[in-house]
């Protein structure tokens, strides 16, 4: 089936089966920053914006997705590299595999979360793991970000 | 130093971050086959008959592969310097599986959909055999895992399928029964540690293609790039020189990719149909059919004087390989040499025992690699004995741990395989980790616990060591090239995966050449490009292909300053290098960019180009001392970490950020190892913890506060006085938990993970003794 | 990880339309976030969202707050209305499942229709006298509903909570944060009285009737009735054993926490 959406702010249609999810289709389709560390909803690393919100791609089925806005962190090059400077800052990334998941939402968290603390934004982050960080750094580094108005 | 001991960032985290395609499975050919195994339903069966047609024959289907398409070649998966210390005990496929999610057969086709519908048209019928689940009755059991002829050890490593035991070691020094009998206090304890799962976030992957020079070019996730070469063109009859294995960046490992997983099925497909193929694991895959650590009991004897001198220690250790030995000799003498020296003033050491087949998911190497089970025991023990004497567990360690100078001849006897290489500590900085730790965490302020109502208050602390790179054995080697334009390429063996080795060992070469890390470009991990380096473990990239890279920097040094020399017209002591200029006694002087140019282009032409190796003579120890602080609810059991303090001397930080995320993600890796990670079989076999539903890693939530420090230490064998810090962070939170939760409520628990319910049950039940 | 074969995919415009796709065919499912189809589903016929149906707004009409049966767990979690709710009993519970991500693609209807013994939010839904408004089989309390698994095949439309004063009380516990809970509790307190609901026991969540009665009787609850009222909740209760705690440690959990949530609801009343 087709399916009309629009990938970081570029209309697209997607070719695909009924079943498939919205991870294996945005991979087809080259979005290859968004990744699988998992069979069963429970890593983060497939998390894309959907409408702006994050949500895991893997459990999201593309045909949903039709007449919806996708964002994938290729969609938000310029706030990833300010996101990425600040985890450069803090030595945040080792192995990376969970960050471009991470980055976009913290985006979102950004957007949708007015001053949070340290708490809440672990609470918002949650079900984004890491296994490479023991999670410390990530947040020094997110909490300078978000403080971050340039 | 302008580059080393700076907080420089990664030369890749920003990249990664902003999505550019970088990971194995970011990288496969279009059409490329689909590659599917079948995986045995059964934890120890024969497989009687294989009924395939169907799927041969299915449109789409390229490939039915199954143990009698095979050449009868054993080999091991384990990834480790050749000759391996590990069996020789696998067979790309077998008639036997010998655990649940054990490879039966595979199917290769043109997408998913078609390798499933082949799989499901497949019937194999099993004998289905009685598994050995319970590795206390493995020795001399009835049913015997392993009874292929054609296995075997490269040397002697006790290795005796026939009864079940694919390695035994044993080790003494002086008489540990006569100097128990001569101590006033003895303690004498059995500890059990739960195998674990490394849930790195990428699944294991791996895909090949056949290039134009027709040959086998694979890209794979994993720790020991060179390693698979050698085993893929062993077990598949492939000349080697005809494979390139390239390692991408790898999303996490912990020692889980030091060995083979899918590279044997894609490599045979490709090579044989001239077809490029993949295979990407499910999670499922991940913990059923790749590997976990080694669970082990360990009996432990402590013996110390009147005086409070430990005098001898005793260890008696069985270790669970799972269905294949990979590591199996490797990792159950670490739990001895990496361990036991801490305490170097004993009189007598003994540490022996067996690592036993069973019909589990095959155990292998994993971050710490026996240090964390051997710390587990010895730590506790240490405390138990303390509480025994009467005196403080901090003070204890103090009067009786390693210092800096010292030696303990366990070093001269156990090594990683065999033998060990006698080493005197050049840097121990135990005694201050010790001190800055117990202030940072407010020992005394706490010790033993404080009564917070409905919660009790506990601190309790371990010490660990760990090694840098296995001496004699791990060589690592760096190519540095100039270009014209003045930077230069660093080619390297070693394996980033994660731990950040292609920023910290471009910071070395940039510090030595005086340069800017953007002016040193790093390129890793290819078998055709890259010299030769034994890959990522043992904690052995900053130290062996660290000081590999310092050679190789200092060759090019020398190098251009020849070069600088005869342009200048110069003596090569004459001339005074900045990194940028060369300038002779006499003034003249010369760029190292028109240097290049001229070196490029216009005269003498050459390509300036060294290599340099390193091998080890020793494996310096980085040391720690860690201390947990913990809140535990009376009623429930229920945890809290509220603080887990880490002192680290590694030598020299070469990145101070990437060290500090090197020790606090192996704590947290500890500590979820201490409090509930748990792999779980059913009573038939079968994984329970094998999705991310059942088996849980630590969260953000559950980690309150790190404190991490490294104190001042400089190893003059290692790189910029580096020594190793990829593995220490994980050996002490077990111990150092236990011993909070004994010093919080008087209970020993002694098998891991310290779950709340084992901490409710214990309580209870030490107040129903104490009412009798 | 096998694929999910699905014939078609469908969005259909009028709740007639989704419901006699429904009643269709037995391989036909309705979508609602679709956060547990990978997890519950192979193969289906027709997948029918119910996303153009207008089943996702909260609204409150004479003191009874409706959410629609496509609302997410996160837009109900900050709603505010909710968050008054009875203390925040239902936010609080819905905050702690899983993440923001999950949360923002599960539906309260999805939650409800499935049933789930590790729900967190049925036994807050149950203290809450939680009522649920059908399409064809109208209206019922979430307690009929629940113990009738013949209901034939139906659309849930909206989820009524009444919006009274009270406190409301929620305890989830589980071995890490992003885990299914070992046990959770729901207590709530309003003019009529007490209401105790124990969930994840590994069972779904059940309300300890001859525990509300014993403590209903009293005027005054001392910290000795309390504890009578935790004992009788254990007694109660049917407790048992799975991958991830014992039936005995179930049993301690339930004794301290029913005693613990009792507590802090008197304590807030005052």
């Amino acid at each position: 089936m087709k399916v009309n959406l629009i990938v970081n702010n570029q209309k697209k249609i997607f070719e695909c089966e009924p079943g498939d999810f919205l991870l294996d289709t945005l991979r087809t389709y080259n979005y290859l920053s968004v990744r699988r560390g998992c069979d069963t909803t429970n890593c983060g690393v497939c998390t894309i914006l959907f409408d702006g919100k994050p949500v895991p791609s893997c459990s999201v089925l593309t045909a949903k997705a039709n007449g919806h806005q996708i964002t994938t962190v290729e969609g938000i090059q310029a706030e990833a590299t300010k996101i990425g400077k600040h985890f450069g800052d803090e030595g945040a990334d080792q192995c990376g595999y969970c960050n471009p998941s991470l980055a976009l939402t913290v985006y979102a968290m950004k957007k949708e979360l007015n001053n949070p603390n340290m708490e809440e934004i672990k609470e918002y982050l949650v079900s984004n793991l890491c296994r490479c960080t023991g999670y410390i750094a990530q947040e020094r580094a997110i909490k300078s970000y978000l403080g971050d108005e340039s | 130093m302008k580059v080393v001991n700076n907080k420089i960032h990664s030369v890749d985290g920003l990249g990664i971050l902003k999505g550019r395609p970088a990971f194995t499975d970011d990288l496969f050919e279009k059409n490329s086959l689909i590659i599917k195994v079948l995986r045995s339903p059964h934890a120890y069966a024969r497989i009687v008959k294989i009924d395939d047609a169907l799927a041969r024959e299915l449109p789409g289907v390229e490939m039915v592969m199954t143990y009698k398409d095979f050449p009868r070649i054993p080999y091991t998966r384990a990834g480790q310097g050749y000759p391996e210390p590990s069996p020789i005990d696998k067979f790309v496929l077998d008639e036997y599986v010998r655990h649940v999610g054990d490879e039966v057969l595979a199917v290769a086709a043109i997408d998913a959909k078609t390798c499933e519908k082949a799989l499901s048209l497949i019937k194999v019928e099993y004998e289905v055999l009685t598994p050995v689940l319970d590795f206390e009755t493995a020795i001399d059991n009835k049913d015997i895992i392993h009874p292929e002829k054609e296995i075997h050890e490269m040397f002697p490593i006790g290795f005796e399928p026939k009864r079940n035991i694919a390695a035994s070691y044993k080790m003494h020094i002086g008489d540990v029964e006569k100097s128990l009998s001569e101590c006033e206090y003895v303690v004498k304890e059995s500890f059990y540690t739960q195998a674990q799962a490394h849930v790195m976030m990428e699944p294991h992957t791996v895909n090949a293609r056949i290039d134009y020079q027709e040959r086998l070019v694979i890209y794979t996730s994993t720790q020991t790039p060179y390693h698979m070469r050698r085993i893929i063109a062993h077990a598949l009859e492939i000349p080697i020189q005809k494979i390139r294995v390239i390692k991408p960046r790898v999303g996490g490992g912990f020692g889980g990719k030091q060995a083979i997983h899918g590279e044997m099925f894609v490599s045979y497909v490709t090579y044989k149909t001239g077809k490029p193929a993949k295979m990407v694991y499910t999670r499922k895959e991940v913990f059923e059919s790749t590997y976990t650590r080694h669970p082990m009991r360990l009996d432990v004897t402590l013996g110390a004087d009147k005086n409070g001198a430990l005098k001898a220690i005793d260890f008696h250790v069985l270790s669970d390989t799972g269905a294949y030995g990979e590591h199996a000799l490797t990792v159950f003498m670490v739990v001895g040499s990496k361990v036991l020296p801490l305490y170097n003033k004993v009189d007598s050491v003994r540490f022996f025992g067996d690592v036993v087949y069973t019909n589990h998911t095959s155990a292998g190497a994993y971050r710490g690699y026996g240090a964390i089970q051997g710390n587990f025991a010895l730590e506790s023990a240490i405390d138990m004995l303390c509480h025994k004497m009467g005196v403080d567990p901090v003070e204890f360690r103090q009067i009786n741990m390693m210092k800096e100078n010292e030696t303990s001849p366990i070093f001269a006897i156990m090594g990683e395989g065999t033998e060990g290489t006698a080493m005197d500590m050049e840097t121990c900085k135990l005694e201050e980790c010790v001190s800055r730790g117990k202030k940072l965490i407010g020992w005394d302020d706490i010790y033993p616990r404080v009564d917070l109502g409905d919660k009790i208050k506990s601190v309790g602390m371990a010490i660990a060591m760990q090694g840098s790179g296995i001496p004699y054995i791990d060589m690592g080697s760096a190519t540095i090239k100039l270009n014209d334009n003045g930077f230069y390429n660093l080619l390297i063996g070693a394996t980033d995966i994660g731990q950040g080795s292609d920023t910290v060992l471009a910071q070395i070469a940039a510090e030595e050449l005086m340069t800017t890390i953007d002016k040193m470009i790093v390129y890793s991990s290819d078998t055709d490009l890259t010299p030769f380096d034994c890959g990522a473990y043992a904690s052995s990239t900053t130290y062996v292909s660290g000081n590999a890279v310092l050679r190789a920097a200092r060759k090019m040094k020398d190098t251009l300053l020849q070069e600088a020399a005869r342009v200048l017209e110069s003596k090569v002591e004459e001339i005074d290098f900045d990194g940028e200029v060369f300038t002779s006694k006499s003034n003249k002087s010369i760029t190292l960019i028109d240097l290049s140019n001229q070196l490029t282009y216009s005269e003498s032409q050459q390509q300036l180009s060294v290599t340099s190796s390193y091998v080890g003579h020793k494996s310096p120890p980085p040391f720690m001392a860690g201390f947990v602080e913990v809140d535990i609810d009376k009623e429930t059991g229920e945890i809290d970490i509220i603080n887990y303090v880490s002192v680290v001397d590694c030598g020299t930080t070469i990145n101070p950020l990437l060290a500090e995320g090197q020790v606090n993600g192996a704590i947290v890796q500890g500590l979820g190892m201490a409090i509930f990670e748990d792999v779980k079989y059913s009573e038939s076999g079968k994984l329970v913890s094998n999705s991310l539903i059942n088996y849980k890693i630590p969260t953000r939530l559950d980690i309150k506060k790190l404190t991490t420090e490294f104190v001042d230490s400089y190893e003059e064998s290692g790189p910029f006085g580096a020594k190793s810090v990829g593995e220490i962070g994980i050996d002490t939170p077990p111990a150092a938990f236990a011993n909070a939760v004994y010093n919080g409520f008087g209970i020993r628990i002694k098998t891991l993970p310290i779950t709340p319910e084992k901490i409710l049950f214990a309580l209870q039940e030490k107040e129903r003794n104490h009412h009798e | 990880m096998m694929k999910l074969v699905v014939t078609e995919y469908l969005k259909p415009k009028s709740l007639e339309e989704a419901y006699s796709l429904f009643i269709e065919d037995k391989k036909n499912h309705i979508i609602a976030g679709g956060a547990w189809i990978k997890l519950s589903l192979k193969t289906a016929n027709k997948l029918i969202d119910l996303e153009e149906l207008k089943l996702n707004e909260i609204t409150e009409i004479d003191h009874v707050i409706e959410i629609g049966s496509m609302v997410t767990l996160r837009e109900i979690e900050i709603n505010p209305k909710i968050n008054r709710l009875y203390n925040g009993i239902l936010s609080s519970a819905i905050h702690k499942i899983m993440g923001v991500t999950i949360r923002n693609v599960a539906t309260l209807g999805g939650s409800v229709m499935g049933k789930y013994a590790f729900s967190d939010i049925i036994p807050v839904l149950l203290v809450l006298r939680t009522r649920l408004v059908f399409y064809k089989h109208g209206e019922m309390s979430l307690q009929e509903f629940l113990d009738n698994p013949k209901m034939e095949r139906d659309i849930l439309l909206k989820i009524l909570i009444k919006r009274d004063l009270g406190i409301g009380f929620f305890k989830k516990v589980a071995i890490t944060p992003l885990d299914f809970s070992i046990l959770n509790i729901a207590i709530s307190k309003n003019a009529e009285g007490f209401k105790i609901c124990v969930g994840a026991t590994p069972y779904i969540g059940k309300l300890a009737v001859k525990a509300m009665e014993y403590i209903n009787g009293f005027k005054n609850v001392s910290d000795e009735k309390l504890l009578n009222c935790a004992n009788l909740v254990v007694e109660e209760i049917k407790f048992s054993k799975n991958n991830r705690a014992s039936k005995e440690y179930r049993e301690e959990l339930a004794k301290v926490y029913v005693k613990r949530g009792l507590k802090k609801v008197i304590a807030n009343e005052g």
